[in-house]
């Protein structure tokens, strides 16, 4: 009797998961899968948006040219400057704002408050805010630079590469090192306080603590913080395409090549070819860290 | 007493420069948004002006007006709160649906619904920003808002879905055996009973994916092409002034200002849920 009725119940579940499931899986399948596997489709093809160039297929075309593509490659290896210093930078000033954030001082709620606010500002706005400050006439970053000597006065900041790089970063930092704070915070606040007491009565010095207590029972949380924080800064879009045009990222390329070229000529297969690289290098590092991320796990 | 005194002016020390410590962090993040305000706030004369200055001698709302009166700001602002509201108010509810269903019914299948919709949250969106396109275009959505928001529901569904199964996994299963006794269906009963009693996991995950979409910008870009369609991060990173080289700065910061306000409150009276939302969905994921 009870068995036919779990039987029975199973049944029903199962019809009624497929309908509470099916909205989900629709919107992801129209809007996320289906437009990647058709991106992968596309980059095999010569074609453009603009009606009356005809589609070819060209097989690996597409991503043999990429090699001799300077822009391509300029792009790649300022994405990967731009990822590797904004997120060692960004954890440690992070890790640095957890550790300040985790003792004990008056009106530590509201501080902690307080430095999500570069996190909640929209990304567009925060680029704008620091391209005005950054401004080489009146912008007070610049002006401050200037005053110390370490610029020429009139130097623009944002339309030479390199110093425009190191202003980009500057922002991605101030903006995200919040983010770090916090999951490093929260995973600070699991160790018990007991460990530290034991540490001090045998005589262990702050430093011996941080990297003796502190630093292991945190790795789990800064890995995930690090694996976030990378594919987050491997796909940047929004700071540089605002507020610089002399220095492209992967994305930005990206989008120049499908969105302004591709209807003037038969440019779209090219950047459905450059999508799927940029796919290929967030999917290799986000499986590298998902497997480190399980070794330590077990 | 001399060492019990060296304690004393040691810890006076270290907590000093904790003190130090903190407003330095304290400047480091907030000052840009103050520059914002008081450059909002400042007249042209004493904004274009090369002295740094930290607070305007004269004070000015004129950037405020003229936000609204030269540009089609407020249109974009009513974009994006329809946007992001149907956003924010359909992930929750296919999140809560789709969650609810691996959390709690028996289902062949799991792991592979649930790794599915969470390797979303991996995709770089540039990668399918060209297809994606097509696809719109050939639907006749672009410059409409269901082509925001349903691109907008893909991309916030990992986080609702995986923070409300988290949550629904932590309710007694004695309440739905209890709901079942009194003759009350499973889909009634987590639409009755399930759901309300998430509401802390509702609020949460509501906030983060309405900031979410209230601050996207590539998608926004690309599918809106009309100024009266733009939302709120576009139509502001697509600022112009009468010329190409004189940019309103002043107005600019307005706008910046007006936007931004309502997230810094929302973050101030939230904190705590939403730093429990983000290490929700990173510590455990």
């Amino acid at each position: 009797m009870s068995a036919k009725i779990k039987i029975k119940y199973k049944k029903k579940d199962i019809w009624l998961g497929f309908w509470l499931i099916l909205p989900a899986v629709m919107a992801i399948f129209i809007t996320a899968f289906f437009p990647l596997l058709k991106t992968f489709w596309d980059s095999f093809f010569s074609f453009g948006l603009r009606p009356g160039i005809p589609k070819k297929f060209i097989g690996f075309d597409n991503y043999i040219r990429l090699f001799h593509d300077t822009r391509f490659m300029a792009s790649l290896v300022n994405t990967l400057i731009f990822a590797v210093f904004s997120v060692t930078i960004e954890f440690i000033l992070g890790l640095a704002t957890a550790l300040i954030l985790n003792a004990n001082f008056a009106l530590r709620g509201i501080v902690r408050a307080a430095i999500l606010i570069p996190w909640a500002i929209p990304t567009s706005v925060s680029s704008q805010m620091w391209k005005w400050m950054y401004n080489d006439q009146y912008g007070i970053v610049a002006q401050i630079l200037y005053k110390l000597g370490w610029l020429a006065p009139g130097t623009p900041i944002l339309s030479e590469k390199w110093s425009s790089m190191f202003a980009i970063m500057a922002v991605d930092i101030w903006k995200t090192a919040p983010f770090m704070a916090l999951l490093l915070l929260a995973g600070l606040q699991t160790i018990p306080s007991e460990l530290y007491e034991a540490a001090r009565i045998d005589g262990a010095s702050g430093w011996k603590q941080f990297t003796k207590i502190t630093l292991p029972i945190l790795s789990p949380t800064i890995a995930v913080a690090l694996i976030f924080r990378t594919l987050d800064a491997l796909r940047v879009f929004d700071i540089f395409y605002i507020m610089n045009k002399s220095v492209e990222t992967l994305a930005v390329y990206n989008r120049h090549i499908l969105m302004d070229r591709a209807f003037t000529g038969a440019w779209f297969g090219y950047g459905s070819a450059i999508s799927v690289v940029i796919f290929l290098i967030i999917s290799i590092f986000a499986i590298i860290y998902m497997r480190s991320l399980n070794l330590k796990f077990e | 007493m001399s060492f019990i005194k060296s304690y004393k002016a040691k810890k006076r020390i270290g907590t000093t420069l904790l003190y130090i410590l903190v407003i330095i962090m304290l400047i480091f993040y907030i000052f840009p948004f103050y520059y914002a305000i008081t450059s909002s706030i400042s007249p042209n004369s004493e904004l274009f002006s090369k002295s740094i200055k930290l607070f305007p001698k004269h004070p000015t709302f004129k950037n405020y007006i003229l936000v609204f009166t030269e540009r089609p700001f407020h249109q974009n602002i009513l974009n994006s709160i329809i946007i992001a509201g149907a956003t924010t108010i359909l992930s929750l509810i296919f999140g809560a649906f789709a969650g609810y269903a691996v959390a709690r019914l028996k289902i062949p299948g799991k792991v592979a619904i649930m790794s599915m919709i969470l390797a979303v949250s991996m995709f770089p969106q540039v990668s399918i920003l060209g297809a994606l396109f097509q696809i719109l275009r050939n639907m006749r959505l672009i410059n409409t808002y269901p082509g925001l928001i349903l691109p907008y529901i893909a991309l916030n569904l990992p986080l609702t879905t995986w923070i409300l199964h988290n949550f629904f996994k932590d309710i007694p299963i004695s309440i739905e055996e209890s709901a079942a006794i009194d003759g009350c269906s499973k889909f009634m009963t987590l639409w009755r009973i399930i759901i309300p009693l998430s509401a802390p996991g509702l609020v949460t995950t509501g906030l983060l994916t309405f900031i979410a979409a209230w601050n996207e910008f590539l998608f926004a870009l690309t599918f809106m092409q009309l100024p009266e369609k733009y939302t709120v991060p576009v139509a502001i990173a697509m600022f112009s002034g009468k010329t190409f080289y004189e940019l309103p700065w002043g107005q600019l910061m307005a706008a910046a200002v007006i936007v931004t306000l309502p997230l810094v409150i929302l973050v101030l009276i939230f904190q705590k849920k939403i730093v429990a939302g983000l290490t929700a969905g990173a510590v455990k994921g």
